[in-house]
């Protein structure tokens, strides 16, 4: 079986796989971070969103072994301590989630598009969450909470 | 997704001599169709190959009125490109509205075109613009490339290296999105280039991309949104299925290729 070795928030990680082992089932079942979830498994719903090398990545649609080398960042990558991103802040300010399924992905993608555009319009937030489905909230929360975050984020 | 044989060679010429080798083998471009397809079972090569260790495929270059797109390059990065943005604006526009963030972070333009997924945006655009695509073998025009359903030119070990677009005085394109999957219910790409005008359709035609050679006699001479008036296709082997019906995908074929020439300018 191949062994893949990439480094996970910031901590060098290795671990045997299959080829065919997603990078979201390495995430959550080998290294035991549950924050990523898997919605669709289809990549349409943006729930198992992570950074690959700084870039947003859709981790049900990407193998283990393409992300040899990488940088990856999970939703619990975020937080420092106790003190939470200031995307995850406001979402919590802002009550930008309902059950919280789809948050991570969300939160993960709202955080490349604030590094990418620190003070984006409604329309550029509302098109950048487009790979991420939301079923409880109708997204205006979430809008709201992505707005916020970024000008937090020292845009 | 039944197991596979990973393999990522560290050069085109590796790449094709292991595709050549495998039994059943698929290259792995940025992944975003082979690997639902995989998972859905409707692939399972004996071995995927990925290209994301040759590092020759993923440069942008502009040179003598065209610009070269590495085959790994990804949506993004073309989205993104000053070459693109600079030569071919609707190219660059085109590229940045594909999918969403994260697969726009990921597909590239090989894998598209190789895929050739009948409502996909990219082969449109090639066709419009008269791009040529190299293989690892030989060059390909956009014309002869496409030639069906999820169907190519390429030989079954033939690996894309770049696509070359030559810059267009006018182009455009327009997309209809199919609400839910964001992919071209219809979408038409426009150009005036030194070859005349072109107007190419994906995401209605049977056989994927097509050609529309009257509203291209209609904008030769008078390259204006008017001049496709009383321009119409044909529902025949136009795709009807629950999101449309053929005949509303040909009455879309006409408005967009309007909405495309008046974008244009």
């Amino acid at each position: 079986m191949p062994t893949v070795s990439m480094t996970v928030n910031g901590k060098a990680v290795s671990g045997e796989v299959e080829s065919r082992t997603l990078l979201v089932q390495f995430i959550r079942e080998h290294l035991e971070l549950t924050g990523t979830h898997v919605g669709c498994d289809t990549s349409q719903c943006g729930a198992c969103v992570v950074h690959v090398n700084g870039e947003v990545a859709k981790s049900c649609t990407m193998l283990a072994v393409q992300a040899e080398g990488a940088n990856v960042t999970t939703i619990e990558g975020l937080a420092n301590g106790d003190d939470l991103h200031p995307m995850q802040e406001a979402f919590r300010n802002n009550h930008g989630l309902q059950c919280g399924f789809c948050t991570p992905g969300m939160v993960m993608t709202a955080v490349d598009l604030a590094n990418k555009n620190k003070n984006p319009s409604e329309q550029q937030i509302r098109e950048g969450l487009e790979g991420n489905i939301c079923r409880c909230t109708g997204y205006h929360n979430i809008v709201k909470s992505v707005a916020e975050g970024a000008r937090n984020m020292g845009g | 997704m039944y197991d596979f044989n990973y393999q990522k060679p560290s050069s085109v010429a590796d790449a094709v001599n292991a595709m050549k080798a495998a039994s059943d083998g698929k290259v792995l471009a940025g992944g975003q169709t082979l690997l639902p397809t995989m998972k859905q079972r409707l692939a399972s090569p004996s071995d995927v190959v990925d290209l994301a260790g040759c590092g020759d495929l993923s440069g942008i270059s502009a040179s003598g009125g065209s610009v070269t797109i590495g085959a790994m390059c990804t949506h993004a990065a073309v989205a993104g490109s000053s070459d693109v943005k600079g030569a071919i604006p609707a190219l660059a526009a085109m590229a940045g509205d594909i999918g969403d963030p994260a697969v726009r972070a990921r597909g590239t333009i090989g894998g598209s075109i190789a895929n050739n997924d009948p409502a996909a945006d990219y082969p449109a655009a090639c066709v419009a613009l008269g791009a040529t695509i190299k293989t690892d073998r030989r060059e390909i025009s956009a014309d002869d490339f496409f030639t069906g359903l999820f169907d190519t030119a390429l030989a079954e070990d033939e690996i894309i290296v770049s696509v070359s677009f030559p810059a267009a005085s006018k182009a455009a394109y327009e997309k209809f999105k199919q609400p839910a999957s964001r992919f071209a219910l219809v979408g038409v790409f426009v150009a005036q280039g030194s070859g005349g005008a072109r107007v190419a359709v994906t995401g209605a035609g049977e056989n994927g991309v097509f050609r529309v050679s009257a509203m291209e006699s209609a904008l030769s001479g008078n390259f204006s949104a008017g001049a496709l008036d009383g321009a119409s296709v044909s529902a025949d082997g136009l795709n009807s299925d629950i999101h449309a019906q053929a005949d509303y995908r040909a009455h879309l074929v006409g408005v967009l290729a309007k909405r495309a020439v008046a974008a244009a300018g």
